[in-house]
């Protein structure tokens, strides 16, 4: 298992990006630091316990401070760093009933990939309520996400405040990308956790991101599929990507950023002559949790503003 | 069959049954109090109570125990002893130690057809996982094995009936070729459905639901009650297949009904609970040391046996990281190999 935590972008970042950054997340009044903290300090006794299964419904149920009634989050719940202290009730999709049952939540909320749908069945069986977020790669999942958890936190106050706010980040974000009237750059999504990456075709959650920060997806050309296919180098010089985006677990599991140029795969395109890399940590990244707006803005500017 | 005559030193034929049951029983009861769930040996009494009398008993300790433990243990006990009987009816038909279910295809067909649904049912049918859940893998698991059996059975066929020698190849080469196939799908299949397939083919219980028990244990009780009717014909055709036609044996007829009969049980059993290995290959041979090669121990001892190891393997794998769980096939392989070899050199003079 990969060790996840909160990477800060090493390479250079304009000011520019920095300074609208800083202004959003002090508008928001949400940041790194402020998770570790509640928003909202209460008596957490009467509030229902929940288990979260989902990297980014985690991440929702910290920030509107719900940390308290956590029971149990599942392996792709990463951050903050505290969320890898809860207990853990395993991949989420290889739950087993009996052991998310043991840490007695109220409710069970997961994202639509968690699984098996039996051992969903018999958590349901057993009197605990389960709801499901279903993951289409929109903003609108992130609003689900949010809506949801306040729902069934108890916190649905807090977390209407917390969509209203994070509606126009968005917004700002979404109109900062639609200025930008040049040249699309193409962008090859990497996932390289294993010895054999995969590049992200169309229907992915990568392809989704880098629509959003105004870009071209390289595998979408010529032969689109659909979902993950592992990368050749041949499939690669014809894709000719001008950047390569890729989470920084990969770039941990590859060995460094020298070594990932290393792959043989990447020699002959556009990409590797500038050693265009941009790499973010794969939750903020793919998870379309709270922090999407900030990772659509960061990558916005350091690709397509580039 | 005097060759077959019980030494001093092995159990009987009832102590086989007698011991076998208690023993079953004692594990049944110790596992059944032990999960990640916390239920209380005197909460347990109350479930049990409030079960037979018809009580109304809402506690989430009735719900889970009912639900979701009881199956499970029942689904072990079912999937257990249906993968040691077949074991001990491979072995016996091939007249080989080494044969396991697997060779026969039953595995590999099943494992390939799930693989088959998991990565390719999506493209197909969109609808289909969504309206009938996991029984549609079940389904494609078991009639997947079945299809795979069917045809190793047929290319083993010769003037002369079923050749024993061309069936072992033909399985081997045909697993061979499933294998290649389940890469191939592995290749294709996306990460989700590699997780997928990976979980499957690594067997759990996590998903026993009374509807899959009653159906499984519908089969493999019918497969296990019948194929003890083959005890006598196995004694035989252990002498050598010409021998058991001279004692009067139809041996093609019996061949036919131990791949029906393991078809039946290790296909119904893989395809509720993925790929659970070794237990076909260890529990007769444990059965053959201490009760000898008579299949009227080895057949029914085998069955209990493999009860017994599924439930112990099960029970380890449901506490021992709760509450996550390990793979069950994992374990079934950790737990029967050492205890299989310790058996094997403690008693290698009697192999």
């Amino acid at each position: 298992m990969l060790i996840n935590q909160f990477m800060p972008i090493k390479d250079q970042s304009k000011r520019q990006s920095l300074e609208m950054l800083s202004v959003l997340c002090a508008s928001l009044g949400i940041g790194i630091g402020i998770t570790s903290e509640p928003l909202w300090a209460q008596s957490t006794a009467k509030l229902p316990k929940l288990v979260t299964v989902g990297g980014a419904i985690t991440e929702v149920a910290y920030l509107l401070g719900a940390q308290a009634q956590l029971v149990g989050t599942d392996t792709t719940s990463m951050y903050p760093i505290e969320a890898t202290k809860t207990p853990k009730v395993g991949y989420m999709r290889q739950l087993s009933a009996e052991g998310l049952l043991s840490l007695r939540p109220d409710a069970v909320i997961a994202s639509s990939d968690a699984g098996p749908s039996v051992a969903l069945d018999q958590i349901r069986s057993a009197g605990v309520k389960v709801e499901l977020i279903e993951s289409d790669h929109t903003w609108d999942e992130v609003q689900r996400k949010l809506q949801v958890v306040g729902r069934l936190s108890g916190r649905e106050i807090l977390a209407k405040d917390l969509q209203v706010k994070l509606d126009v980040q968005w917004a700002t974000v979404q109109a900062s990308v639609a200025k930008h009237k040049g040249k699309k750059p193409r962008i090859l999504f990497i996932l390289a956790h294993g010895q054999s990456p995969s590049v992200a075709g169309e229907k992915t959650a990568a392809d989704a991101l880098i629509r959003m920060i105004g870009a071209v997806n390289a595998m979408s050309g010529k032969n689109p599929f659909n979902g993950y296919r592992p990368m050749t180098a041949e499939a690669m010089a014809g894709a000719a990507p001008d950047y390569i985006l890729t989470s920084t677990q990969g770039i941990e599991a590859q060995g460094g950023i020298d070594k990932f140029w290393t792959r043989p795969e990447l020699a002959l395109t556009p990409a590797f002559k500038h050693k265009a890399l941009v790499h973010m940590d794969a939750l903020k990244m793919l998870g379309f949790g709270p922090r999407l707006p900030m990772a659509v803005l960061e990558l916005h500017e350091k690709i397509v503003l580039a | 069959m005097k060759i077959l005559a019980i030494s001093k030193r092995r159990l009987s034929r009832q102590a086989i049954w007698w011991v076998g049951f208690s023993l079953l029983s004692l594990t049944f009861i110790i596992t059944s109090a032990q999960g990640a769930f916390a239920i209380s040996p005197r909460q347990l009494g109350h479930i049990i109570v409030a079960g037979l009398t018809g009580q109304l008993d809402q506690s989430s300790e009735y719900l889970v125990f009912m639900n979701i433990r009881l199956p499970r243990l029942l689904l072990g006990v079912i999937a257990g002893s249906g993968l040691g009987m077949a074991g001990a009816l491979m072995q016996g038909m091939f007249r080989n130690p080494l044969a396991d279910p697997g060779l026969i295809g039953v595995s590999s067909g099943a494992a390939l057809a799930a693989g088959m649904t998991i990565v390719l049912g999506v493209v197909f049918f969109p609808e289909i996982p969504r309206k009938l859940g996991s029984w549609t893998l079940v389904l494609m698991a078991f009639s997947g094995g079945l299809l795979v059996t069917s045809l190793i059975y047929a290319l083993a066929q010769s003037s002369g009936g079923t050749h024993v020698g061309i069936m072992l190849l033909a399985g081997i080469a045909i697993n061979s070729l499933a294998g290649a196939g389940l890469g191939l799908l592995n290749y294709i299949a996306s990460d989700e459905q590699l997780r997928s397939i990976q979980f499957w083919l690594l067997g759990s219980l996590g998903g026993a639901r009374w509807s899959a028990v009653l159906l499984v244990g519908t089969i493999t009780l019918a497969a296990i009650s019948l194929s003890l009717m083959l005890t006598k014909p196995l004694n035989a055709i252990a002498l050598g297949e010409a021998q058991a036609t001279m004692l009067g044996v139809n041996v093609e007829r019996v061949k036919r009904l131990c791949i029906l009969y393991t078809a039946m049980a290790v296909g119904g059993v893989t395809a509720t609970t993925g790929i659970i290995g070794f237990i076909g290959l260890i529990a007769p041979h444990c059965i053959r040391l201490v009760a000898g090669p008579d299949h009227r121990a080895v057949l029914p001892g085998s069955a209990i046996l493999g009860a017994i190891l599924v439930l112990v393997a099960d029970a380890i794998a449901r506490t021992a990281f709760a509450p996550a769980e390990l793979p069950l096939g994992v374990l079934t392989a950790f737990i029967g190999v050492p205890f299989f070899l310790l058996l094997l050199r403690s008693s290698k003079v009697k192999v």
